[in-house]
């Protein structure tokens, strides 16, 4: 995954999430739209010529817009395929990868710096309250572990050892909108995404604070991550620093560039 | 008492000749927007291979399509519903209609290995193309496995939680993704031959065309 363009935040520095959010808008409204990524790569291919002859068919707005709407029907298909009760396999410790990839659109070198000193989860949206949750705090909840294969877009994968909050508790402890269609994330590496509430709900969804049984490192998304064995590692962020509960639609970083916003295995 | 012998095959297709459809609308559309499917399925699929190889080589990017892998992934997702919703459209038509016994049955091992050998020899009459030799039966037979095998192994690949069974079957997440290549390998090399078959015998073209 490429490198994009990094709004930095860091420890310290006093912009609240919401200034952060208007600061990347402002940015990204900035970038000339002929910068802008496409989400159909620029590149006369043998499919291209194939498809159509000529006019570069496959390369065109038409064409992505098309695509963009199955995309959307797809979310639709797996939105009514999903069964909250099927379980992801789990497996033993013994198969754990090792080490456990790291992934990301930056080198590891570039992984942010969070302080868990001080740092508090920014929680607000369709809740009972707008609020903030210390580390302590989190860790203090029931919690619960699992060891289950974490499936990239890119087709590998890989078994890891997560253990945190259960995330439908943790919706219930802050008394999300049951009925709301989304919780969204915010990063710490300018990150974004977000699910559905089926599957945030799902048994298996961990707001999780350890890796393989010790805090979880910079490299696997300190200061917390949310793991759901029932999406793609896209859809999992790392470095949480805020969620919320919503019914319009956040969007996502990848998905907002044309990766399918389900993302579900 | 007649002396006229009875007729045979070919004689009674003689006498009823022109211009009788040979291969009908539905057959040449649905074998159309398949070659399009499967044109579009591959070559994205080999896209997003590209991604994270299962073996040690790449395909070249000039014959990929998507531009990158979110593109691919667009592409593919897209034009499988294409091929599923045409190829199920094509099965229960063939199968309904009487065709695909009709055309593909009966069919035994000494049929293809005999029809295999005048092949090979450059033997194989291709005269009638109302009829399919063993080995196009054969062949056309292998062709339709291989593309519900790419279709449940490619499912098993997309969601393996939502689809245990099918993931099982396939032999596990990893393995599905081999089974998916092979498969698509399976698909290519029958392309290459046909095509190839094709072009020896350019009627067939027209007829696919044409209908006749």
């Amino acid at each position: 995954m490429k490198t994009a363009p990094r709004v930095s935040t860091g420890a310290g520095v006093a912009l609240s999430p919401q200034d952060q959010r208007e600061l990347l808008k402002e940015a990204q409204a900035l970038l000339a739209p002929a910068a802008r990524r496409r989400f159909l790569r620029h590149g006369v291919t043998l499919g291209g010529l194939v498809m159509l002859t000529g006019c570069s068919v496959t390369d065109s707005d038409e064409a992505e817009h098309l695509l963009m709407k199955v995309s959307r029907f797809n979310d639709a298909v797996q939105g009514w395929l999903f069964d909250p009760n099927k379980l992801a396999p789990t497996y033993p410790a013994s198969m754990i990868t090792r080490p456990f990839p790291f992934n990301a659109y930056y080198s590891e070198a570039e992984a942010p710096e969070v302080d868990g000193n001080g740092f508090f989860l920014q929680v607000s949206g369709l809740v009972a309250q707008r609020d903030i949750w210390s580390l302590e705090q989190l860790a203090a909840l029931p919690q619960e572990e699992q060891i289950t294969r974490h499936i990239c877009v890119e087709g590998w994968s890989a078994i890891g050892r997560w253990g945190g909050v259960p995330f439908a508790a943790f919706l219930d402890r802050i008394g999300a909108d049951r009925s709301a269609r989304y919780v969204g994330f915010r990063c710490a590496d300018d990150y974004y995404t977000s699910i559905d509430m089926a599957t945030a709900r799902h048994r298996q969804t961990l707001l999780t604070l350890r890796y393989d049984g010790e805090t979880l490192p910079r490299k696997y998304g300190f200061p917390m991550k949310l793991r759901m064995p029932t999406k793609l590692g896209y859809k999992n962020p790392k470095h949480i620093v805020e969620l919320f509960v919503t019914n319009d639609y956040p969007g996502g970083y990848w998905e907002d560039q044309g990766y399918n916003w389900f993302g579900g295995s | 008492m007649s002396m006229v012998a009875a007729p045979s095959n070919d004689d009674v297709s003689r006498a009823e000749d022109p211009p009788r459809v040979v291969q009908p609308a539905w057959v040449r559309v649905t074998h159309w927007l398949n070659v399009l499917a499967v044109l579009v399925l591959v070559t994205s699929g080999w896209r997003i291979y590209n991604a994270s190889p299962i073996f040690a080589f790449k395909f070249p990017k000039e014959i990929t399509l998507g531009g990158w892998l979110g593109g691919a992934l667009l592409w593919h997702f897209a034009a499988m519903w294409l091929l599923a919703v045409n190829g199920l459209v094509y099965l229960v038509l063939n199968i309904a209609g009487g065709r695909l016994r009709r055309r593909f049955w009966p069919l035994s091992l000494r049929q293809i290995a005999g029809d295999l050998a005048a092949a090979l020899r450059g033997r194989l009459a291709h005269d009638d193309l109302r009829q399919y030799n063993a080995v196009q039966k054969a062949a056309y037979l292998g062709a339709i496995a291989l593309l519900v095998l790419v279709v449940l192994s490619g499912l098993a690949v997309w969601k393996s939680v939502q689809l245990p069974l099918l993931r099982e079957l396939m032999g596990g997440f990893d393995n599905a993704r081999v089974v998916h290549f092979i498969a698509m390998a399976g698909l290519v090399l029958f392309t290459l031959v046909h095509v190839v078959m094709v072009a020896v015998v350019p009627r067939s073209l027209l007829l696919m065309i044409r209908g006749r």
